[in-house]
This record gives C-alpha cells, structure tokens and sequence, in this order.
C-alpha cells in the first residue's frame, strides 16, 4: 500500500554535489515552511567539492519535531552513482520520483514503492542548449513537479522565486518558467496529488530559520567579540564566516570605513588560540571557531589560558573523530577533550547549546562567562547544528544588558592605593583582579606566565603557594556552576523512578522520544544538561531517580563519565545510550533504546550521590 | 625564595630623561641567568634604549616564548606587563595582543630554539603579517635553557661541547624575516653595546615588522672553541655594514662624517637614524641587494652586523586589515553591540 500522509513525511534528494541543486532543493524546504508546516532539513555530504554525491533531507513536520526521523518516504533519485542505496533506502510504499530519460532496467526498481519517472533531461534538452542552464532549470523543474505531486501551492514556490531574484528581476521569468514545466508535466502525467501531501497549517509563527553556526557567529557579535583568529576546517568554517558577515552590516563605521574588529586568519590553530590569548590578555573580547583536530592542537595554550588566567572563548563545532575521522558527519565526541584539555589539572568550562537559538544565546554569553571567570569558555556545536539550518524562536536582545567585563582593576582603582594582587581572591569566589597592560604606570602591572607563581604574580617554585593557587583554581570552578545556563527539567505526565540527561544537538529527537515512550506507557523525568561544571540541579535530578539514561552522540559515553567522575555517581545508575554512526540521533532510535533498557536493566541497590 | 626584588635608592646626580625616570625606572628584578651570559647584556641594551627614548614603560608590552632568553623580560622594564607565552608562540600572542590594542609598544624577546625551531612558523607568519613590534631574537646557537642542545640556526660544522660537528644547515633569521618582508632588519652582537641600542631604537621606533637578530653567546654551553657563536668567533668574524647614530629631532648631534659616508634614515616621529657606512656600495633601502650581500658574507664565514634592511615606509597589520584606530579593547558596548532594531532586521529576513 503506498504510504498516506499529510504534513509528515520525510522526502530525501540525492544529488550530484556541485549540481547547482542546492538552491533548488531549499527553495523546495522553504516552499513548505510558506504552507505554514515547519520542517526539519539536513545536508549530508561527503568531504569534497564537486563531482561527488550529497544528500539534502527534509523532514516535512505539522506536529514540529525538528530532529531527524530515520526511515524515507519519498526519494528524489538525481544521481545515477548512488542509485542502487538510494532505491534501497525508501520504506515500503514510499515514492520514488526520477530522471527517465535514460531507461533503467526493471531489475534497478523495488515492486513495492511507487515510481515516477519524468523524462528531466530530454525536456531540458529539448527546452534549452546552454549546458549550465539545463543543469540548472533541471532542478527548478524537479521543484515543479513535487510541488505538483505533494500538493503545494505553486503561488508559494513563486512568490519565493520572486523574492530570491529581487534585483536580477531578469532571472525570475526564466525560473518560473521552468517552474511550471515541471509543474504541468506532473499534472498532465501523475495523478496529482499522490499520498504524500502538504497541507496549509499556522504552525510556524515568527520563528526564523537559521544555520546554527550563522547563530553563533551572530552571537559573537552581539557579545562583543573583537577579534577573531582562525583556521578553516569543517564544520566550523561557516562559523568564522558569519561573523565576518555580520560585522561588515555592523560594525563598520558608516562614516569613516573603520572596521570595529578584526579577523585574521591563522597559519594553524596553534596560532588561532594564541592570539585569542594575546588579544584577551590585551582587554579585547577574542574567539576561535574550530573542530576536533584543532582543539587536540590547541591543547598546551589551553593549559596556559587556565592556570595564567586568561579568558577565551572557543566554538568547537564537533565532527565525527578521532583523528580526521568523520569530517562531514556529526558527532558529539569532544566532551573530555574540552572539559579536561592540556596536561596537568585542568578543567574548562563547557556550555551546550541545542539549537541556532541558543547558539546565538550562548554564543553572546559565552563572552561574558569568559570575561567574568577568566578562563576559556567552550560553545559545544556539533555539526547538525551548525551546518544545517533549524526553525527556532527568534533571537533576542535587551538592550539595557551591559557586557560583563568581569573584575578588571581601572586606573581610578589602582590610582587610590586599592591593593592589586593578580592571583589574589578577594571575594572569596576564586577570581582575582586583572588589569589590562598600560592602565597606570606605576602600579597593576604583572607578569603573565604559565610556571607558578604567588598571589601577587611572583615568580616561585614554592609548593605551598602553588597549592593555594591550585585550590583557588578550584574555588573559581565551583563559581562557574552559578554562572553556567542551568540544566532543564522536563517532567513526565506521571511519576517516575526514571530519568534521563541529554544535551546539545539531542535535544528535539529527545523531546519526540519523550512523546512516543509516554504514548508507550513509558514515563521518563528528562534533564537537559547546558553547562559544565554542573550545577547541583543536575546532581539532584541523578538522586531523584533510580536509573538515568544518559543519551549521547559519542562511543564512550563521554557526558557520562564528566557526571561519574564529577558528581561521584554511581557508574550503574547511568545507563548509556549512545548513536554514534555520523548521522545525526533520531527520536525512533532514542525511544527504542530505552523502552529496551527500561525493561531489562534493574537500578542498582545502593546509590552515593556526591554534590 | 625564587624572586628578587632589586633595592631602590637613588643617586642624587643620575641621568634622568624626559619623563624625568632614570635608568632605575627601566629596570626589572635581578637576573637569575648565569653571569656573563650575552642575554643580560642584551637586556641592558633593551633598558638603555627604552630609557634613551624616553618610552612610558608601562606603554611598552613585553612578551616571550620559553627559553633563558624567554626569560629575560623579567629582567627589564618591571613597570611593564610581560608575557611569559609557550614555547615558540609568542608570536602569535603578541599578534593578538597587537590586535586588541594599536597603541601599546610591542617588544617580543625570543630565543633561537623558541623561534627558528618549534616556533619557526610563527615567527615566518607574524613577519609576513607585519605586525607592528620589535621582535629580537637572542641568538647562542643553542638550548640553553636545556642544556646545550644544537639549535637551529647552529652553523653546519660547528662544534657542540661535547666535541659533535653539527650536520645540518642553518636558518639565518635574517634571511628569512628578509623574504618575508619585514620593514625593519638588523643584526648585531650582545657584546657590542654601541651599535646594538641605536639598532633597537630604531627598531622601536619602526611602525611595522623590525626584526634584530642578536648573536648572544651562551657561557654556559656554547662558548668553547670551535663554535661559531662563541665571543670569540664573533667578535674575529664580524663585518659591521655600518655604525649608526640614532638622532632624535629634539637633539640633533653635531658629528660630521665626509661626503658619501654617512645616510641619514628619518623615521615616521622625526627622528633620523644616522648610518655610518663602513661598507661603502651598501644601500640598507634594497632588499634584494641587501639579501645577496648577507648571503655571500655569510658565505665566507662573515657575520654581517648592523642596519641590514629599513623601509621608510612601513605598513603594518591594522593598516591591511582597516580596523578602527581606537583600540578595539577600549571601544565601548555601543560600539561593538548592535541592539535589538538592528536584530529584529535580522530575524525578518530568516523567515
Ligand atoms: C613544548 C615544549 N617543549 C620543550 C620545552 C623545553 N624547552 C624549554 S626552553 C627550550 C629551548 C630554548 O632554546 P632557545 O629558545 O634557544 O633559548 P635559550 O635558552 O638558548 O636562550 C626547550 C626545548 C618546552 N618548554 N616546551
Ligand atoms: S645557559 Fe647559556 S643561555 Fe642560559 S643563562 Fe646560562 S649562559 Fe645564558
Ligand atoms: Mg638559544
């Protein structure tokens, strides 16, 4: 029986990378979103350039789950190469839309999906004889024909061409045209519309749709960043981008040209975090934008940043590792990399945004924590959040928020006899004043250094100084668990004895889990963790339940190690989950694992929870 | 006690400067480094320029890598903030230091191991990025720091004290900060005081790359016979291009030199930097006459010292990027954080 259904379905274009029908498939997406159904859409691609096979997906969602689904309603097969896994990949009863012009043998084809070739190339060809725009309008017809076939309104598709050629009016004529070849020949040749269909809705409301690292980028604008240095490597690369962007609308003076930041990119990541070293030593709020192998590479700097007490900030947007692992793929696999980075003891502090929106939130904050704790702050990303683009609530600003400069002594200060000890805790909450170099010429200067030295910045190699700096350091992180966005508690609809932490990326195929387990009879208490070191909901929330599922996007467990060894749990009373293949986690796997768990793992007897 | 605070008394009849500091104000706490190592004398040349200059030392940011000579800034300018970095980043920390803020005056100490070494990219990137600094390489040929190593800019067959020839070509800092077109190039000898504080005037004076390498011999491990940068090696090997004297526009000096002798260089404050050419077809203005002339001197066993390279015109690293000419660190919230219209604009036009 072919698959019915309206408003969710998950419909998958295979195409050749470099084809030009990225444009093409997001006008599809948006063309959906117009309906007022949200959608959920995500690139996969391979790590490299042209020539090569990509995948974009969009999950077609009226109930707004915005993770990915897992299963395939309806392909759109572009490319011979993939055809085989391609053809495979629909569920029974799914669709299969694609180029007839070229016949495909029978044995090529499954009797249990519904096919729908369209002759794309011979029209092209018939239609057009430059070879750039055949393989252009191909596209644009594609998006004619599922408009056709799901049902949408083809006035939608138009106004969004109108509106993407604002300016190059000369080109909308030609692609509208394309549009309804595409459009008619499905009318004329399918029974349209098929049993996949979109149906108008009010389910979007003001929220925007945004890649998350375009969020993050925005975020460092907004949290006052100034300097920028970084070495391109995916996923992070639009990240540093957006903020280049977003600076030139911003923070170029309109009068003289002036640019209020500054962007460099680095020989190596080595360099990248060593100028942000330099420049947030120097007063001015610093970030780098990286992946995995730049963060193993920043390592030693990462250790001077912490001991000498130096604010950074750091986007790891995580890819699958190790080593270059997974380049194009997602994966949440540097928790313990970041929360323990360089040798000696050291621990960072980490911050877990779950979407564009909170990556905007806490890319802007992470400026502030930085500033305020002197340390390096690291804005978990991944990947999924952001390479691809994400429906989430609008960013917001008040504009009464001053930036937190932290506890920087001014001249006044200094001039007044206050005194100044570098590593001197005066508040008792393990942060010492700073001064930024040049403020008085006879009093606040110090020497920076990572070897030990006292709380007035003297050099020594005294062991009882270096354990009073050492604990204070300490003092300073148990600050951080006051200032870290608090976990999230997202309560059954009945009593439970089980939980479940996730954070990051995880966060809106979790909340559909929730969804499908309490339509099972199975209730779980969830807890998103947003920041490291946790705070003592997190601990609570561990000694309230028996078992806690602990869901990740990582081999190791690594978020719960961080909860064994920081908190002092109990190993048994976390319960792994774990999705670690590159692809992002989906709510059906989540659910699966732990309706399985729930059933067949006992708590264990006794529990210690230390906070 | 690892730290020693120097006693400060004052002579009634000391040299005082403009800002009316004596040399007492340039100075830091004590050297731990082994007496007579060329890095202390290096040190004072530092502090005698910098009083010379009549430089605020708090305006002046001092940072290093790791090495003895890493160390020194410890050693100097105790009103300053210093910067102790890692082993062969300094670079990249002064470059981020200088982004933050254009008005500091930036002197960044390396050693050879720090920057010819595992440093050898940074220093290449931080020349080529033109950062506005004065970066001084103090040169021994060796590790010091852990214990007498070969390092890279150790001559091919010079002698380790334990008797082994070094196999391996030697970088020339020089050469490269040359290629990489630094504005500001020069060498000079720790034990030759006279030439080397005008050269690190002027080379702080410059707005843009300035580049010194010093020949710094290291008692401890590279002073023996049978290397190439032992006192006495250098001192029998080295070919002065020229002496210089460095005139400030306050105070012209009067010395005269005969025709074609002397070069004035006039630096962007008004100040010259007269040149006495001891090499008589040498023009500090070409860089690739200057390069072939280094390169066949080092040939032959010579170690030039001296003026190598100025350009009069400098650019430097905010002038190719275009940034503000407040200092990013001192711009206020409402310069750097556009507010809510703006991202209201910005969330219409993602739906
Ligand atoms: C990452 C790292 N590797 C090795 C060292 C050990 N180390 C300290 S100083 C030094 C060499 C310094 O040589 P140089 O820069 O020539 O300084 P010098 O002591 O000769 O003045 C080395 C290898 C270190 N501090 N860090
Ligand atoms: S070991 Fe060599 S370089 Fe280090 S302080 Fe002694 S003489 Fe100087
Ligand atoms: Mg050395």
């Amino acid at each position: 029986m072919p698959i019915e259904s309206v408003n969710d379905f998950v419909i998958r274009f295979a195409n050749v990378n470099g084809s030009g029908s990225a444009s093409a498939n997001l006008l599809f997406a948006r063309s959906v979103m117009r309906m007022g159904v949200p959608i959920a859409p995500r690139n996969i691609f391979p790590s490299n350039i042209q020539g090569l096979p990509t995948w974009y997906e969009v999950r077609v969602t009226e109930a707004g789950h915005l993770g990915a689904r897992g299963g395939l309603d309806m392909m759109v097969a572009m490319n011979p190469q993939t055809w085989d896994k391609d053809i495979a990949s629909i569920d029974p009863g799914g669709y299969l839309f694609y180029d007839s012009s070229r016949p495909i043998p029978p044995s090529k084809f499954r009797d249990d999906i519904v096919v729908l070739g369209m002759p794309l190339t011979d029209i092209v060809n018939r239609t057009y004889t430059d070879p750039r725009q055949r393989q252009l309008f191909k596209n644009i017809i594609y998006v004619g024909a599922l408009a056709a076939l799901l049902d949408i309104a083809i006035e939608e598709v138009e106004k969004l061409i109108g509106e993407q050629f604002k300016g190059k009016d000369k080109l909308i004529a030609p692609n509208l045209k394309a549009l309804h070849i595409g459009y008619d020949y499905a009318r004329d040749h399918f029974a349209c519309p098929i049993g996949l269909r979109v149906r108008r809705a009010d389910k979007i409301g003001d929220r925007i749709f945004v890649e998350g690292n375009a969020a993050a980028g925005l975020g460092a604008v907004y949290g006052g960043a100034t300097v920028c240095a970084w070495y391109p490597i995916t996923p992070s690369t639009s990240l540093a981008e957006a903020f280049e962007t977003y600076c030139k609308r911003l923070r170029v003076d309109p009068e003289t040209a002036e640019k209020r930041y500054a962007i460099v990119q680095a020989e190596d990541e080595l360099a990248s975090i060593g100028m942000v070293v330099g420049a947030a030593w120097n007063g001015a709020r610093a970030f780098t934008a990286t992946s995995g192998p730049g963060i193993s590479l920043m390592q030693e700097f990462l250790g001077l940043a912490y001991f000498a007490e130096i604010p950074a900030v750091l986007f790891d947007v995580q890819r699958g590792g190790p080593s270059t692992g997974m380049p194009t793929r997602t994966q949440q696999s540097d928790l313990l990399i970041a929360a323990y980075a360089a040798h000696g003891d050291t621990k960072h502090v980490l911050l877990f945004p779950r979407d564009p929106g909170e990556a905007f939130e806490f890319g802007a904050l992470s400026f502030d924590l930085a500033d305020r704790l002197q340390t390096p702050i690291f804005v978990m990303l991944d990947l999924d959040i952001g390479m691809n683009q994400h429906l989430c609530p609008p960013f917001q600003w008040d504009d009464a928020r001053a930036l937190d400069r932290g506890k920087v002594m001014t001249y006044e200060e200094l001039e007044s006899g206050r005194d100044f000890g570098r590593y001197l805790d005066v508040d008792g909450d393990g942060i010492p004043f700073r001064t930024y170099p040049g403020t008085h010429p006879t009093r606040g200067s110090f020497f920076t250094r990572g070897s030990t030295r006292d709380r007035y910045a003297r050099y020594t190699e005294e062991g009882a100084p270096y354990v009073d700096n050492m604990e204070r350091l300490l003092r300073k992180f148990d600050t951080a668990k006051t200032l870290v966005p608090p976990a999230i508690l997202a309560r059954a609809a009945k009593p439970t004895r089980l939980g479940v932490i996730h954070y990051g990326s995880t966060g809106p195929s979790m909340d559909e889990a929730l969804q499908i387990l309490s339509a099972r009879g199975v209730h779980v208490d969830a807890l998103r963790v947003r920041g490291f070191p946790f705070g003592p909901e997190v601990t609570d929330f561990i000694a309230g339940h028996d078992l806690v599922f602990v869901v990740e996007q990582n081999r190791d467990a690594q978020m719960r190690t961080l909860l064994m060894v920081e908190c002092g749990i109990d190993p048994a009373q976390l319960v792994p989950v774990l999705h670690f293949d590159g692809t992002p986690i989906t709510a059906r796997f989540i659910a699966k694992a732990i309706a399985e768990k729930a059933t067949s793992i006992r708590p264990p007897q006794q529990r210690e929870v230390l906070s | 006690m690892t730290y020693l605070a120097k006693p400060k008394f004052r002579h009634p009849d000391i040299e005082i400067n403009e800002l009316g500091f004596s040399h007492r104000d340039y100075e830091g706490s004590i050297s731990t480094l082994c007496a007579g190592c060329g890095h202390d004398s290096i040190s004072s040349a530092i502090m005698r320029a910098c009083f010379e200059l009549s430089l605020p030392p708090h305006r002046i940011a001092k940072l290093s890598g790791i090495g003895c000579s890493s160390k020194t800034p410890t050693y100097f300018l105790g009103q300053s903030h210093g910067f102790n970095s890692v082993h062969g980043r300094m670079p990249s920390v002064l470059t981020g230091a200088n982004l933050a803020n254009r008005e500091l005056i930036y002197l960044g100490v390396s050693g050879d191991g720090d920057s010819a070494s595992i440093g050898f990219g940074q220093f290449a990137h931080a020349i080529r990025r033109a950062v506005n600094m004065l970066y001084i390489v103090e040169n021994n040929g060796v590790y010091g720091l852990t214990k007498g190593q070969f390092s890279a800019t150790s001559d091919k067959g010079s002698k380790s004290k334990k008797g082994i020839d070094n196999p391996d070509s030697p970088i020339d800092l020089v050469s490269i900060a040359m290629q990489l077109g630094a504005t500001f190039v020069a060498r000079s000898f720790s034990g030759d005081k006279d030439q080397l504080v005008p050269l690190i005037k002027a080379g702080l004076e410059h707005q843009g790359a300035a580049f010194i390498d010093v020949i710094s011999p290291c008692i401890a491990f590279n002073n023996h016979q049978g290397s190439t940068k032992s006192f006495d090696y250098v001192r029998a090997h080295n070919a002065e291009l020229n002496t210089l004297d460095f005139i400030t526009s306050q105070a012209p000096i009067g010395v005269d030199y005969p025709e074609g002798a002397a070069q004035d260089v006039r630096l962007h404050d008004g100040s010259t930097i007269r040149l006495r050419k001891l090499s008589a077809d040498y023009d500090v203005h070409d860089r690739g006459a200057a390069m072939d002339h280094i390169y066949r001197l080092g040939r032959s066993g010579e170690i030039a010292t001296g003026l190598i390279f100025i350009d009069d015109e400098p650019s430097d690293m905010h002038a190719r990027l275009g940034t503000a000419k407040k200092p990013l660190n001192a711009l206020a919230d409402r310069d750097i954080v556009p507010g809510s219209a703006a991202l209201a604009k910005i969330n219409a036009g993602l739906r």
